[in-house]
């Protein structure tokens, strides 16, 4: 990594040419801010340290602004003071008020934020070029710089419009269920060859405005179409690509007019969002290029009815359910979107109290796709209180935990504990690593109804002897569930 | 030659990135991604210089509206993170980690 730095050090000073002593306090700044983005993210290997770490990131950002604002080439301050205002007025109380459970579209919405900026630098910096008439102008753009500008706003326009079509179908202003219409993936290839035409022309004439506009439309487009057809199980991925799509839009950006913190941070932002990608196609045994082509919204509409018999799971009382978890030596409890959708994490952490008072363990088994981004339920339960310690992050590690557990508890989550992910190679699911909480003596699942989960897979965990079924709303499935422990203390 | 130099530092920041990132325990992945969207509000620099060089009117406009959306994101994206890493890492949750 210090080679890397070295090399970082280095270049730093070349970038913009600096021009004067403002100009070498700027890309000290920069270094700075690069600096300090690079710890603080390191520090987030550590939860422990993760906190401070990000603060002095947040300070690394405050010294590259005022590193700026002192830029030989800004002349009037009013419109950058009054943005900078509103905005800080607009993120304060937007970051403050969010719901853990509601952080995906967050995000999302952040995203498109970004993105917008970039894509109107990109934007600027042409008209700078190329401008009206009666706008300063400079002699015409190189081809590399052309380049940038085009990558610049082909991925700023296309996060932008994903970012807001993400946010409306996990804020469910759209269905989150797949749009899909004959001949979609022919019209966004289509759209992607005339998109890279378009590109490859204003490289080779960098004048051409028409294809410098004509690409930042067919991108707002493009976002459009491609995250129409994607469902809600599959927003892990999309959240995770539009993270590394923001951060290329940021550091072409930084290639246009020519700074080399923002090229830092948006590499950083792009690996970051490429290593999500990954790892959550991985975790729904889906290729990378799948993901990146967009074809992995189509899910699978067959309702999977194999044997034409219907089959009967049982079902139990809370009554009953109650006493047997009160008991239990261990338990696992298998948490899904369903969960935060129930709002039932502060229930869950209250019968978890309980159980514990009763001498039992109580571990969380946490899906890298469970929720709607990565990581998503961890936060929601650590909201609620509950120790990350007990948070069992990892597939076989939780299976580990299953095997020698007494109870497993779902709840909300489907398609991440089906046993033909592993057992029918005709599954859509086929491959995928899940949870197997049959391996626990007994196993409740509390789910809302009797439907199959967003893959429209049926679950023949659900009947299984050993599996045991309560109907209901999660928050209150599990409401009463504490009430039944309690009961059972005071029965003593 | 400064592009050549812009894309030495762009790949070598990504491997540092990659390598850095690829650490961070999925315990924290929402958290790193809010990290990362806030860092890459640094597009706000970008934004603040279209915003206030003398590139004229419509480019004040567009500079001014990037400057408003950067800095919402920079906000948002450090403040949320720092509400989350709260819940993480504190003294006493530590104790109960394995």
């Amino acid at each position: 990594m210090s080679a890397g730095l070295y090399a970082v050090l280095a270049t730093a000073t070349e970038g913009a040419g600096p021009s004067g002593v403002s100009d070498y306090i700027a890309q000290a700044s920069y270094l700075v801010a690069s600096i300090l983005f690079i710890l603080g993210l390191r520090s987030l290997t550590r939860p422990a340290d993760a906190r401070l770490g990000m603060q002095q990131a947040a300070f690394g950002m405050l010294f590259a602004v005022i590193g700026t604002l002192l830029n030989h080439e800004i002349i009037t301050y009013q419109w950058i003071i009054i943005g900078l205002v509103i905005g800080a007025a607009a993120g304060y109380p937007m970051a403050m008020k969010i719901q853990m459970t509601a952080m995906p579209q967050f995000i999302a919405f952040s995203h498109a934020f970004g993105a917008i900026a970039a894509t109107l630098v990109g934007i600027v910096e042409y008209r700078h070029a190329y401008g009206a008439a009666g706008d300063a102008l400079q002699p015409g753009l190189s081809h590399g710089t052309a380049a940038a500008l085009g990558f610049e706003v082909l991925f700023g326009a296309l996060t932008v419009t994903g970012s807001f079509m993400a946010f409306g179908k996990l804020q469910e202003l759209i269905t989150g269920r797949p749009i899909t219409f004959k001949g979609q993936n022919a019209l966004n290839l289509l759209l992607m060859a005339v998109a890279f035409g378009s590109f490859s022309w204003l490289v080779m004439h960098p004048e051409a405005a028409w294809a410098f506009y004509a690409m930042v439309g067919l991108a707002l487009f493009l976002g459009i179409s491609m995250v129409l057809p994607i469902g809600g199980g599959d927003m892990p991925v999309v959240v995770s690509l539009l993270n590394s799509y923001a951060g290329l839009a940021a550091a072409a950006t930084g290639f246009a007019i020519g700074n080399n913190v923002l090229i830092i941070a948006g590499a950083l932002e792009g690996a970051g969002g490429f290593i999500l990608s990954m790892m959550m196609s991985k975790a729904m045994n889906r290729s990378f290029g799948n993901v990146i082509f967009g074809a992995f919204g189509a899910a699978p509409t067959s309702s999977a009815k194999k044997d034409g018999v219907a089959k009967e799971s049982k079902t139990i009382s809370t009554e009953d359910a109650a006493l047997q978890m009160a008991y239990a030596g261990s338990v696992v409890i298998i948490p899904g979107y369903g969960m935060a959708v129930a709002q039932a994490q502060h229930v869950c952490r209250e019968l978890m109290e309980l159980i514990e008072k009763k001498g039992g363990d109580v571990k969380y088994a946490i899906h890298p796709v469970a929720g709607r981004m990565p990581g998503h339920l961890n936060v929601i339960l650590s909201e609620a209180g509950i120790d990350y310690g007990t948070l069992l992050t990892d597939v076989d590690d939780a299976n580990r935990v299953l095997q020698t557990a007494d109870v497993a508890i779902i709840i909300g989550a489907n398609d991440i504990v089906n046993p033909d992910a592993e057992e029918d190679k005709g599954s859509p699911l086929y491959g995928m690593p899940i949870f197997r909480p049959w391996t626990a003596k007994t196993c409740y699942v509390i789910k809302r109804g009797k439907g199959t989960g967003f893959s429209g897979v049926e679950n023949p965990l659900f009947f299984r002897d050993n599996t045991l079924m309560l109907y209901g709303d999660a928050k209150s499935v599990l409401g009463s569930l504490v009430k039944e422990v309690k009961a059972l203390d005071e029965g003593h | 030659m400064t592009q050549i130099f812009q894309l030495y530092v762009f790949i070598l920041a990504g491997f540092i990135g990659f390598f850095v990132i690829s650490k961070v325990p999925p315990l924290l992945h929402t958290p790193l991604m809010s990290a990362t969207n806030a860092i890459s509000g640094i597009s706000l620099v970008g934004a603040i210089v279209a915003a206030g060089g003398q590139y004229g009117k419509v480019s004040t406009i567009l500079g001014f509206i990037a400057v408003i959306c950067a800095a919402t994101n920079v906000t948002a994206g450090f403040l949320i993170t720092d509400r989350m890493l709260a819940m993480f890492g504190g003294p006493k949750k530590t104790d109960g980690a394995k």
